[in-house]
């Protein structure tokens, strides 16, 4: 059996220091730039922080995983080359890069230092992680959540690293690493930023009628009845209208969190090593109640018994969940 | 201008599902009329709907070659199933014609034998650019969504190692692929019972706000934008900070107009503005954006600062 390493979202340093108490097997977390695709306001690390929580989490046994995930635009390489210096200089356990660029520069310039592939670099496929692992020494690859776990099982039989799958929390529709849907509406990149559907663009309109309007950037991306709870408008995850559906529909995806609590036995035994939870930019009790549930839930699991699922809908995006891709093709 | 005459004109693959005959008459009319220099061929997006042309790639190719274009066959974007994989390999396999890879399964199946770098590869800086040139990449096709001080540091990067380096001046900008195809979710299926409905759009499926504002199509697994990018009045800048190759994406409107109208420009026969004029009426009053390459919203359209 996996290790079943869990590996849990760290926003700020009060919720790294949550969720290494709370049971996290390795957390992970950016600086406070665009070297990270959670460059959002309020979140992330100054190098001193860093350096502290490096300290807390490792007193306690658990890794510090440090998200270099972006594509720096040319030009700005150096500002990813320092974070990656700053990184090992404070001792975190490993990078997860996506960009060719940067994970060249680590292997080469911090060659102790393990590397992990972001979900950023939509590496789908065996030959694809067989890339990375030869090229710069890859060491896990974080898979796209499009996946089934039969495709998974057979990903782990071909590849020569270990495998990382998220369970729970934001669910991703599009190709990660591959979308620029906030850069056309915002002017701010996922990829060159770290930016999606930024706040600071974000707008509610209350109308007459009592409906309320999501806009982005002044772009309506949903509009919900007076009894409807507004969403936060994600442009994935907005409501539209096409020429055969006249309603408002979700074009993409709803908005609905990922949990595949009740598959984590599956998974397991799929060759999947790692766990992870999305979630840096939410609260500490968020923080707090995934991760001991899902601490709960693993030990629960490699002591051989059956798993006590807490029950995380109340934590998870208007309140629906989803195995998506992992249960079924019919997903597609 | 010895630089825009240099300067190399591309068609981009077709990124819908245009039916067999339509894209025998399009590639017929192309070689026959359009004054680009270099064609890319293959399906990019859908692996399901490559069994639709295939069969009449090696005609096209020749016919396009016969044409004196340069052709260049495009693979997948996204590589999961084991159709995919098989697909890109045996692409991979060719010596020739020239190969455009655009998923790291590609890279990883080609090695270091030479190949372009396509847009969905995510090349967006010289540290990139260089490793993937120590690889065996001759050109590079740089991301639709990348600013032009970027582009300009690329360009010097790739112009350095010897390499082409291409950006995409005209058509809706690629912005995103799925694992679920939206064209079927739209009409209530799944992508393996599809019914290839994508065939209806030409020009991709429009979506639009809840207060009617278009905003998005849908091309299957793909989203583009609603606006088709247009950098024709920056082509001079262009080639002033050595982009090698401007990419026109296809899209249902005259081609062989619009490649005339860059032609016309790069040849200095036609002023910007009065080509960029043809060029409106040819999209029949489609919306044009440039907002990415002046480092501002996709959509929106900067007007070019006037020379002092």
């Amino acid at each position: 059996m996996s290790l079943a390493e869990l590996i849990c979202p760290a926003g700020t340093p009060a919720a790294l220091r949550t969720a290494v108490d709370a049971g996290a097997d390795a957390v992970y977390c950016g600086f406070q730039d665009a070297t990270n695709a959670r460059n959002f306001p309020g979140l992330n690390f100054t190098p001193e922080e860093l350096e502290a929580s490096v300290a807390h989490a490792h007193a306690k046994a658990t890794k510090v995983l440090l998200a270099l995930n972006t594509y720096p635009p040319a030009g700005k390489v150096d500002l990813w080359r320092q974070a990656a210096d700053t990184g090992a200089r404070l001792g975190v356990d490993a990078f997860i890069v996506a960009d060719m660029g940067v994970a060249d520069y680590i292997a080469r310039t911090h060659p102790d230092k393990r590397l992990h592939l972001s979900v950023q670099a939509a590496a789908s496929s065996p030959e694809a992680i067989r890339y990375y692992c030869e090229n710069f020494g890859v060491r896990r690859v974080v898979l796209p959540r499009i996946l089934t776990i039969p495709e998974i099982r057979q990903i782990r039989k071909e590849i020569p690293c270990e495998i990382e799958t998220f369970i729970f929390g934001n669910h991703g529709l599009m190709v990660e690493g591959r979308c620029s849907l906030t850069n056309y509406l915002t002017g701010q990149s996922t990829n060159m930023d770290g930016v999606c559907s930024p706040a600071s663009d974000v707008e509610y309109l209350r109308h007459e009628d009592g409906s309320m309007s999501s806009q982005l950037a002044g772009f309506t991306i949903d509009r919900f009845s007076p009894d409807e709870k507004a969403g936060y408008p994600t442009i994935c995850k907005g409501r539209y209208t096409a020429p055969h559906r006249s309603e408002g529909y979700y074009a993409f995806e709803e908005p609905i969190s990922l949990n595949l609590s009740r598959l984590l036995p599956e998974l397991i035994d799929a060759g999947v090593h790692a766990f992870k939870i999305e979630g840096r930019q939410r609260s500490k009790s968020y923080v707090r109640g995934v991760v001991s549930a899902f601490r709960q839930a693993v030990d629960d699991i490699r002591a051989g018994r059956e798993a006590r699922i807490a029950d995380l809908v109340a934590l998870t995006e208007g309140q629906k969940q989803t195995q998506g891709a992992f249960e079924t093709r019919k997903w597609r | 201008m010895a630089v825009k005459d240099m300067m190399k004109l591309t068609l981009g693959p077709i990124a819908y599902h245009w039916a067999a005959d339509t894209r025998r008459d399009f590639y017929a009319r192309i070689a026959d009329e359009a004054p680009v220099d270099e064609v890319y061929l293959g399906e990019v997006i859908c692996s399901k709907r490559a069994p639709f042309h295939e069969p009449d790639l090696p005609g096209t190719i020749e016919r396009l070659q016969r044409a004196g274009k340069t052709v260049v066959l495009s693979s997948l974007a996204e590589v999961m199933l084991k159709r995919e994989r098989r697909a890109t390999e045996d692409l991979m396999s060719m010596e020739w014609p020239e190969i455009e890879i655009n998923n790291a399964a590609g890279l990883y199946a080609r090695g270091n034998r030479p190949h372009r770098i396509g847009p969905f590869m995510n090349a967006y800086n010289e540290a990139t650019i260089a490793w993937m040139a120590r690889q065996g990449a001759t050109h590079v096709c740089l991301p639709t969504e990348m600013p032009a001080p970027a582009i300009a540091v690329a360009a010097r990067a790739a112009g350095e190692l010897g390499i082409g380096i291409e950006v995409q001046v005209f058509g809706r900008a690629p912005l995103a692929v799925s694992a679920r195809c939206y064209h079927a979710r739209a009409h209530g299926r799944t992508k393996d019972n599809c019914r290839f409905v994508c065939e209806d759009d030409a020009d991709g499926m429009p979506l639009f706000t809840r207060n009617e504002q278009p905003i998005l199509r849908v091309n299957g697994i793909q989203t583009q934008s609603e606006s088709y990018v247009d950098l024709l009045p920056e082509t001079g800048q262009l080639a002033a900070d050595g982009v090698t190759h401007l990419r026109l994406m296809p899209q249902d409107v005259d081609m062989v107009g619009v490649a005339s109208a860059f032609r016309k420009v790069l040849n200095e026969e036609q002023a910007p503005d009065e080509a960029e004029t043809s060029l409106r009426e040819i999209c029949r009053g489609r919306p044009f954006s440039n907002g990415f390459y002046y480092g501002e919203a996709g959509y929106r359209r900067i007007a070019m600062a006037t020379p002092a």
